[in-house]
């Protein structure tokens, strides 16, 4: 596919193109305070947008809703202009770790040859095709020698890589993923950070939850900021700012100064 | 009790044949079915669900005047349905807790259950009697068609829960990411509890009310310990209940008065009991060998590194060193001379005489390989 080529520099020609996803005045409320208010937000085609925000602003809820996971309370989600349900097909999921039993009897590639169950429709039974699907995705994550072993038998970042290889052999063209960087250890989150640059490049549209302000800049080219409000969203050099994290973050100055003050100096090094 | 003549009378006995059949349909369905209940964390919802069953037994034999198993058993389907329903709604519509929800649902459905049941024996009615077996299970008063009906029914649940394998199992497993693929969890989620209501209603007349969850529950249990896959364990699941079934069934009809449902769930018991005990790898047996073994085997590797370090601070690496040094500085702890012996035995240690000790060449190696995979971990 021509996408390939799509690096940073004609970015400007996506912005125009269709958008990934559009979440139009959604609010979300699981009791009687919303947990998401008002959200507006538009993720162009192609970007590997973080989604970041303070614990309980509503990231998870955030995604779930993309995902028609949770039931909302006002607003629209469009994802390539239509509503989600109609676009099963196009979105890939990475939940985070934690929302399974992993002591459930099944395999490394049992769970992540669930990520063609989709395609197989109703009834059919998984083959040669999807194991030799879920193999190659797991070679991609580093665990192909992992693929025969019980998943409980696994370590944190393993679990997580797993759960990345069934989102990989979705074949998607909209990964939501929830924390996938939660508990790996620095090689791990290089390599998969690089994976989701190599999704980017071939066109797909990454949207990450992600915990640690500092790698921000770093792994990410759009993001959007989090506290049951959208503060702002957009590239990181213009909206991944001191004030809007201070809005984001609100009373808790030391964490962001830290944390800003690092991202802020991260930017001014990219953009010069 | 002759064992000949048991099995002999369970071939060509009419009554035992039927007993016999009747329970192992209900141990293989309850088993199969009772693996999902048991993986989702549904376990007491299976006992809120037979226990709220008894009420619909009761309404169906009062509306009908009939005996016959598929009236009971549609009656008890629905009542459990029902309860079942009425958890899931407490739960979504307020705010009361699960096991709230369900004790409330269990003690009012039973309760109720309880005074129909009363009501039912106190009426002028010769055919009213024997419906009291619901409440423990009385095997020995199986028909075959009792038993024809429980296979159709039990056919049909085991069917379709093999139909919708791959469906059941990503509800199982991961229902969220499931929806994401476009499968309609909720519709699934009502499907394989009608299927495992289905179960426990089956067994309702030979296992009775009170402990046919048992039966959902405990072949399951027993089955995990056995196995890391999916298949493998619901298969397991369902030999371990017919296999229970079918003993604890032949036991209370060849001993009289004694209830089925208690027999069969002592067998089943007996299973689980052996299970959490003996299983490779996840048994207890087996998890205490592994402690013991890991720990001696980390007693060792600190008694290595202990010379290591101490003969680090001479010259020679191969430096001999008092076994009291030692014993000070494994903390007290005993076993220095037993692990010491076994060093020597795989050649990282000699003694120098009978109290000092001194590392060998592989021993320095061996020693210098832990730290540095200690250091790898850290
Ligand atoms: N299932 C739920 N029921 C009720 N409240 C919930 C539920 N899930 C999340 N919440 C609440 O919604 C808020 C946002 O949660 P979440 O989206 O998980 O935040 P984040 O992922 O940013 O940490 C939190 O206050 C949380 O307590
Ligand atoms: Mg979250």
């Amino acid at each position: 596919m021509h996408l390939d080529k799509v690096g940073s520099l004609n970015k400007g020609d996506l912005d125009m193109s269709e958008n990934a996803i559009e979440v139009e005045d959604l609010t979300v409320a699981y009791q009687e305070k919303p947990v998401l208010w008002d959200i507006d937000l538009t993720v162009p085609e192609g970007v590997l947008m973080a989604i970041v925000g303070p614990n309980g602003a509503g990231k998870t809820t955030l995604i779930k809703a993309i995902l028609n996971l949770v039931k909302t309370a006002a607003g629209q989600i469009k994802i390539y202009g239509k509503t989600s349900s109609d676009q099963k097909r196009l979105v890939g999921y990475v939940p985070q770790r934690g929302s399974v039993d992993w002591d459930f009897p099944t395999s490394v590639k049992d769970v992540v040859m669930m990520g063609r169950y989709g395609a197989l429709g109703w009834i059919r039974r998984p083959g040669k095709e999807e194991q030799k699907m879920a193999l190659s995705a797991l070679d991609k994550v580093g665990m192909l020698q992992y693929a025969e072993r019980q998943i409980s038998q696994l370590s944190g970042g393993q679990q997580q890589r797993v759960f990345l290889a069934r989102a990989l052999v979705q074949d998607a063209q909209v990964y939501l993923m929830d924390e996938p960087f939660q508990g790996v250890d620095a090689t791990t989150e290089r390599a998969i950070v690089s994976l989701l640059q190599e999704l980017r490049k071939s066109g797909k549209t990454v949207v990450v939850v992600h915990h640690d302000l500092q790698t921000v800049p770093e792994y990410f080219d759009w993001t959007a900021l989090l506290n049951v409000r959208l503060i702002a969203s957009g590239p990181v050099q213009e909206v991944f700012t001191e004030e809007n994290l201070r809005l984001t973050y609100g009373g808790r100055v030391s964490f962001l100064k830290h944390n800003g003050e690092n991202g802020v100096s991260n930017i001014g090094q990219r953009t010069g | 009790m002759d064992l000949g003549a048991l099995f002999y009378d369970l071939f060509f006995d009419y009554t035992l044949r039927t007993v016999a059949l009747g329970s192992a349909v209900l141990g293989i369905v309850s088993g199969a079915l009772g693996a999902y209940a048991v993986l989702r964390k549904q376990s007491l919802l299976g006992d809120a669900m037979s226990h709220a069953a008894l009420p619909g037994i009761a309404i169906a034999f009062l509306l009908t005047g009939s005996k016959a198993s598929l009236v009971l058993i549609l009656g008890a389907a629905i009542a459990g349905w029902i309860g079942t329903l009425f958890i899931m709604s407490i739960v979504r519509l307020t705010r009361i807790k699960f096991d709230s929800a369900l004790g409330l649902v269990l003690s009012v459905f039973f309760g109720f259950g309880l005074v129909l049941l009363t009501i039912i024996q106190k009426m002028p009615n010769a055919n009213q009697a024997g419906l009291d077996k619901f409440l423990f299970g009385q095997a020995a008063a199986l028909l075959e068609r009792d038993v024809i009906t429980m296979s159709i029914l039990g056919s049909i649940a085991i069917i379709t829960m093999m139909v919708f394998w791959k469906e059941f199992k990503l509800l199982s497993f991961d229902p969220d990411f499931g929806a994401t693929l476009g499968f309609p969890m909720r519709l699934l989620d009502i499907l394989l509890t009608t299927l495992i209501v289905l179960a426990i209603v089956l067994g309702l007349q030979t296992v009775g009310v009170v402990l046919m969850s048992a039966m959902i529950v405990a072949p399951a249990a027993a089955a995990r310990q056995w196995t890391d896959r999916l298949g493998t364990m619901v298969f397991l699941s369902s030999i371990f209940g017919a296999l229970a079934g079918i003993v604890g069934a032949l036991l209370s009809s060849s001993i009289q008065r004694l209830p089925t449902g208690p027999t069969i769930v002592l067998c089943i018991s007996a299973i689980v009991i052996v299970s959490l005990f003996f299983a490779p790898r996840r048994g207890l047996v087996w998890n205490w060998i592994r402690v013991r073994r890991n720990r001696g085997r980390l007693h060792i590797e600190a008694i290595l590194e202990d010379l290591y370090s101490l003969a680090s601070a001479h010259d020679n690496p191969e430096h001999a060193h008092s076994i009291a040094v030692l014993r000070l500085m494994s903390s007290g702890k005993g076993g220095v001379d037993k692990s010491l012996k076994t060093l020597e035995e795989q050649g990282y240690v000699r003694s120098v005489n009978s109290d000092q000790w001194a590392l060998t060449k592989a021993g320095v190696e061996q020693a210098q390989n832990l730290m540095k995979i200690r250091e790898g971990n850290n």
